[in-house]
């Protein structure tokens, strides 16, 4: 199977475009409006082996309420868990706008059997779960079986249902920039809804440079077919600094209509109360402590 | 369908096609503050490693293209003024200069270029309201090349013996060097800094609409403690820059400008002994093959056309498409073109600042208005301009013939022609149609065919798969009509010494 | 007693040796009979143009041999001259009188194409550089040739001025219009001969015999000479050059030395640098990445 991605990528010019978007100066109103907009696109994470009801209902409070007792602040997009988890999610945020996003497909390494991973998607859409992060198999990736690759996304996004599916390339074990927009390309074409850099657990995560490659990806994709795929850059991102990068990458690349939680979602587990630190900040001229901010 | 679900609704044909780059987080203005910056009244001449009036007794006025705004009032020099400054360049050649160990000349422009470092942020703000560029390119382009160059041929001074194999070199005496308003202080940096290093003196005319940084760069020679005279700055207009060239005592000319004039000049010289450097007029082809790199070529193109409003002479004024993609490039650079910011030059988020002058804004209007005339057909953004000042929005043509002017003609502005090519044959050969030659683009993914095109291309810098790239080690300058002698590298000593 | 035949001293253009289009000539004498010794083509401002637009013609082919190739025939020419030594000895002597100088003239003019054959893939590592740009990408500079280039031969001496600007200008891959001395002409259209069977592609170098003063100006005026290579101090001749020249922006290149017998002077009538004064430096820049 030969991608189709009309073009190569020169890793020299994209980290040099990346670097001058980065230094786009976001200052006063346009932070403040930046610091809500990152939140309300936040998948607030946990995907830890000692995940347990108690911790995913906290962090469903925190999803719902980042800044207990301020209405200004929004809700995140959404709240992603590990498959047993889907439940208590699904009932902590019952009544709100709030999402529950699943990992699946043998997360983190895709390396299981593709029956079990249709039955896992199936399973985490039967508990409720309205998005599915699936992961690729980068060993056939890497290996040239492309055509494995799609049909797996492809019977995934069928499992699915109604349920957004979101590809996860993990870009770090893809290496170059030349691989990660032959595998966006590659997860577009077999339905994704969005595709997602990282699984948080590689020793690369999401940087700017990778996500400018898959945002023009997704631009090249929708010149050619006319269809908006969404993008969620996962992993590594902490601070409101950069977060306030991504979304200038993101206004800059593809425009005001993915400015929103639909097109594009930031995945985190520790963002928010950088988020909420520096957002306060603006608010009371003083730079904060994180003994104000809860730890959930 | 709930209205919820219908937003979310995942594989919806989105029409129209461009992208939309509107109001939404629209960024606050990020104003550098200018607070601290201290630009004086009256600047005077500096001559013998002092500020001194005129003899002309004329001041002229230095304005801030943004804003229309007078900035201060600077000297003019006249042949009086201009004899004093080859006077001084003569004396401390001959006294001081030439008889200092290249050792010692090096600690001095070693101190040029850390005293510049140190100011670099004063000099950057002041290089932006004296000429309109963006205050991020005079940051991290401008200023700190400059230094850098300081750096680069300081190190040169002590070690000239080693630069041409089997030869020693001389000094040639006193350099008169006249330069433009769009890079003012790197400019300035470029002429300045080889010419010292080899032992020369220096007598320098900054450009009028944009004298000041070389002027407070007199300041840091002053306070660096360089022996009087070695560099010596007049400032004026085209007379006074005639004075230098045609001065009896300088031994050396470098000119930065237009085609135009390196012609006058070269005639100027003719039959004299003065050793002569010309970097001139450009027009070059930014060749995009079907096989490069898209969206960095993209980037070079606007790189390449809009950095500095376009008032760079290797500006890729010139794009040549292969026909099969030209669709692509054209959509992808309309919908590029609207994410410009083009505004205050001093706000950080400026892409595009203001043109350097009025009479720069009316050459540009008037080629513009040709290629109109001439049924090319125009895109532009849409942004909106402000009131006062000197503007042009991002501006490209297509449907340009080779034949059109605006495909000939040097504009020096933001103004983009697009042509288009079948075969490599064809690229090489429209690529090469020009009287010009500073500079060339090629953006293929294929290493063979890179350096076929980059050997067949008649001009002296080739950016492969980038462009606008400047560095003091790597040597600059054209073929043709775009001037002859190198600035920058080992080979841009060569201007400076003859070989014995 | 058999009679002579006497050679025709034609010009050079394009690998051919045509009369000037002008039917002139003119005649140089013995110098110890002062009689005529032979007659010379007498070229004119469109034989000038024909040579130009031969060397253009040639350019691309030749700059874009190897220099081992370049080398290779130059190395040639060495060998056709050496061939012929005494042919060229004897001719230089009717010009001069001299003898014993011609024969100096003659091996000091193979050896230098020698020694300029060897710089054929040398010369670009001297000048050329690589160069460490504070970014990733990777920067080198070469020289490559100026394109065509006229060449004013010195009248000093005979043949060795022609060869010690040829060589070097040859070995930069330029295509040349060479105005051959006025006093010595037929030395350097027996050298043509000499080029005509070196392997030396047609157009590479043309020669002309004629006036100076006719010539020069056209050549100077022309729009498609690149460069205008002259040795010697006439101020008023590089001040014209500049002049007309200025029009397309020509390098003119002016050197007063070497005079006289420092023509014969190793030390002081080759080197790499004279190669570097027929080149233009071209900076090619690359990214390095993945």
């Amino acid at each position: 199977m030969q991608i189709s991605t009309s073009s190569t990528v020169d890793q020299v010019g994209i980290e040099e475009r990346a670097a001058a978007l980065s230094k786009r100066s976001i200052k006063k109103q346009t932070k403040i409006e930046g610091i809500k907009l990152a939140i309300s696109m936040i998948d607030l994470t946990t995907l830890e082996g000692k995940d347990s009801p108690g911790k995913v209902q906290a962090l469903c409070q925190k999803a719902i309420h980042p800044l207990e007792g301020n209405s200004s602040v929004p809700s995140v997009a959404a709240v992603c868990v590990y498959p047993n988890m889907v439940s208590v999610a699904k009932k902590a945020l019952k009544g709100t706008n709030v999402k529950v996003a699943s990992v699946a497909t043998g997360f983190p390494s895709g390396l299981t059997p593709l029956p079990i991973k249709i039955e896992e998607t199936k399973r985490v859409v039967e508990m409720g779960a309205d998005e599915v992060d699936m992961v690729i198999d980068r060993g056939a990736f890497l290996a040239g079986e492309y055509q494995k690759v799609s049909d797996e996304i492809a019977q995934v996004k069928e499992a699915c249902g109604k349920s957004h599916l979101k590809v996860i390339l993990e870009t770090g074990e893809l290496e170059t920039y030349d691989n990660v927009r032959k595998a966006s390309f590659l997860a577009m074409q077999a339905g994704a809804d969005f595709i997602k850099t990282s699984t948080g657990k590689a020793a690369v995560n999401a940087t700017l440079p990778v996500t400018l490659v898959m945002l023009e990806a997704i631009r090249d994709y929708w010149y050619q077919t006319g269809k908006m795929v969404g993008m969620k850059p996962a992993g590594g991102i902490r601070t409101s600094k950069q977060a306030l990068q991504y979304l200038v990458v993101v206004k800059e690349t593809l425009g005001d209509r993915w400015l929103s939680n639909d097109w594009f979602r930031f995945g985190a587990s520790t963002l928010t109360n950088d988020l909420l630190m520096q957002l306060t900040k603006e608010a009371t001229g003083r730079y904060q402590s994180l003994d104000y901010f809860t730890i959930d | 369908m709930t209205t919820a679900e219908k937003k979310i609704a995942r594989l919806e044909v989105v029409e129209p096609k461009r992208l939309e780059f509107g109001k939404k987080w629209d960024y606050a203005p990020a104003p550098e503050s200018t607070e601290h910056i201290k630009i004086q009244s009256r600047y005077e001449l500096f001559i013998g490693g002092k500020f001194v009036s005129p003899k002309s007794g004329n001041y002229f006025k230095s304005i801030n293209p943004a804003t229309e705004e007078i900035l201060t009032e600077v000297a003019e020099a006249n042949e009086a003024d201009v004899n004093l400054a080859v006077k001084a360049a003569r004396t401390a050649y001959e006294k001081y200069w030439s008889k200092l160990p290249g050792s010692e000349r090096a600690k001095y422009i070693f101190r040029i270029a850390r005293q510049l470092q140190e100011k670099a942020r004063e000099f950057a703000i002041i290089e932006t309201m004296d000429g309109g560029k963006p205050i991020k390119e005079s940051r991290d382009v401008d200023i700190p090349l400059a230094v850098a160059h300081f750096f680069y041929y300081a190190g040169w001074a002590d070690k000239l013996d080693y630069a041409f194999p089997g030869r020693k070199t001389r000094p040639l005496g006193v350099a008169g060097q006249v330069i433009p308003w769009n890079f003012p202080l790197l400019m300035a940096a470029w002429k300045i800094a080889p010419a010292l290093a080899c032992g020369n003196t220096v007598v320098l005319k900054p450009a009028e609409t944009t004298p000041l940084t070389a002027l407070h760069l007199a300041q840091i020679i002053q306070e660096a403690d360089l022996p009087p005279g070695v560099v010596n700055i007049v400032t004026g207009f085209g007379k006074t820059g005639a004075a230098i060239v045609n001065h009896p005592d300088v031994d050396k000319v470098a000119f930065t400008g237009s085609t135009e004039v390196g012609k006058i000049i070269q005639r100027a010289v003719a039959g004299t002994k003065k050793k002569l450097t010309l970097e001139l007029g450009g027009k070059a082809a930014n060749i995009v093959f079907d096989d490069a790199p898209i969206d960095q070529a993209i980037e070079g193109i606007i790189n390449g056309i809009y950095f500095n409003q376009g008032h760079v002479c290797c500006a890729g004024s010139r794009l040549l498409v292969q026909e099969s993609i030209l669709d692509l490039v054209v959509r992808k650079l309309k919908d590029r073109i609207q994410t410009l910011r083009v505004g205050d030059p001093l706000d950080k988020n400026t892409d595009i600042g203001a043109i350097n002058s009025s009479d720069q804004l009316k050459k540009i209007k008037e080629l513009v208005q040709i290629g109109i005339d001439e049924g090319c057909k125009i895109h532009q953004s849409t942004c909106k301009l402000p009131e006062r000042g000197f503007w042009f929005p991002p501006t490209f043509f297509t449907g340009v013939a080779q034949s059109n002017r605006i495909a000939q003609e040097e504009i020096f502005g933001p103004v983009l022609s697009i042509l288009t090519f079948r075969t490599p044959e064809e690229a090489v050969e429209k690529a090469n149609n020009t009287a010009y030659g500073l500079s060339a683009g090629v953006w293929t993914d294929k290493g063979s065919k890179i350096f076929k095109i980059s050997s067949q291309l008649k001009a002296g810098v080739i950016w492969a798969n980038t462009f606008n790239k400047f560095d003091p080690s790597s040597p600059f300058g054209g073929y043709k009509e775009s001037g002859f002698g190198r600035e920058g590298g080992l080979q841009g000593l060569m201007p400076y010494v003859q070989l014995i | 007693m058999r009679a002579e035949i006497l050679k025709t001293y034609k010009l050079f253009i394009n690998g051919q040796f045509p009369r000037s289009e002008s039917g002139r000539y003119f005649q140089i004498p013995n110098p110890k009979t002062k009689k005529p010794l032979a007659n010379v083509s007498q070229a004119s401002r469109k034989d000038l143009r024909d040579a130009v637009q031969a060397a253009r013609k040639a350019l691309p082919g030749w700059s874009s041999k190897t220099a081992y190739n370049r080398g290779q025939i130059l190395y040639r020419m060495a060998e056709v001259l050496e061939s012929r030594k005494p042919e060229f000895i004897d001719e230089i002597s009717k010009m001069t009188g001299n003898p014993k100088k011609a024969e100096k003239e003659v091996l000091t003019a193979i050896d230098r194409l020698v020694w300029y054959a060897g710089w054929s893939d040398k010369y670009q590592q001297i000048l050329g550089t690589v160069n460490p740009v504070a970014l990733p990408y990777f920067n080198f500079t070469l020289p490559e040739p100026q394109g065509v280039v006229g060449i004013l031969v010195a009248d000093e001496l005979s043949l060795i001025p022609l060869v010690s600007k040829l060589a070097p200008a040859m070995v930069a891959g330029n295509t040349l219009v060479m105005i051959a001395s006025e006093k010595f002409p037929l030395s350097a259209i027996t050298f043509a001969e000499v080029i005509a069977t070196s392997d030396v592609p047609a157009g590479v170098v043309n020669i002309l015999t004629g006036f100076k003063n006719e010539l020069i100006p056209h050549l100077a005026k022309h729009m498609d000479v690149n460069a205008v290579n002259y040795t010697g101090t006439d101020q008023a001749l590089v001040k014209l050059l500049q002049e007309e020249g200025s029009a397309n922006v020509k390098r003119i290149i002016a050197h007063p030395e070497p005079k006289g017998e420092a023509w014969l002077d190793n030390q002081k009538a080759q080197s790499p640098y004279w190669i570097n004064s027929f080149v233009e430096m071209k900076t090619t820049w690359h990214p390095i990445g993945v």
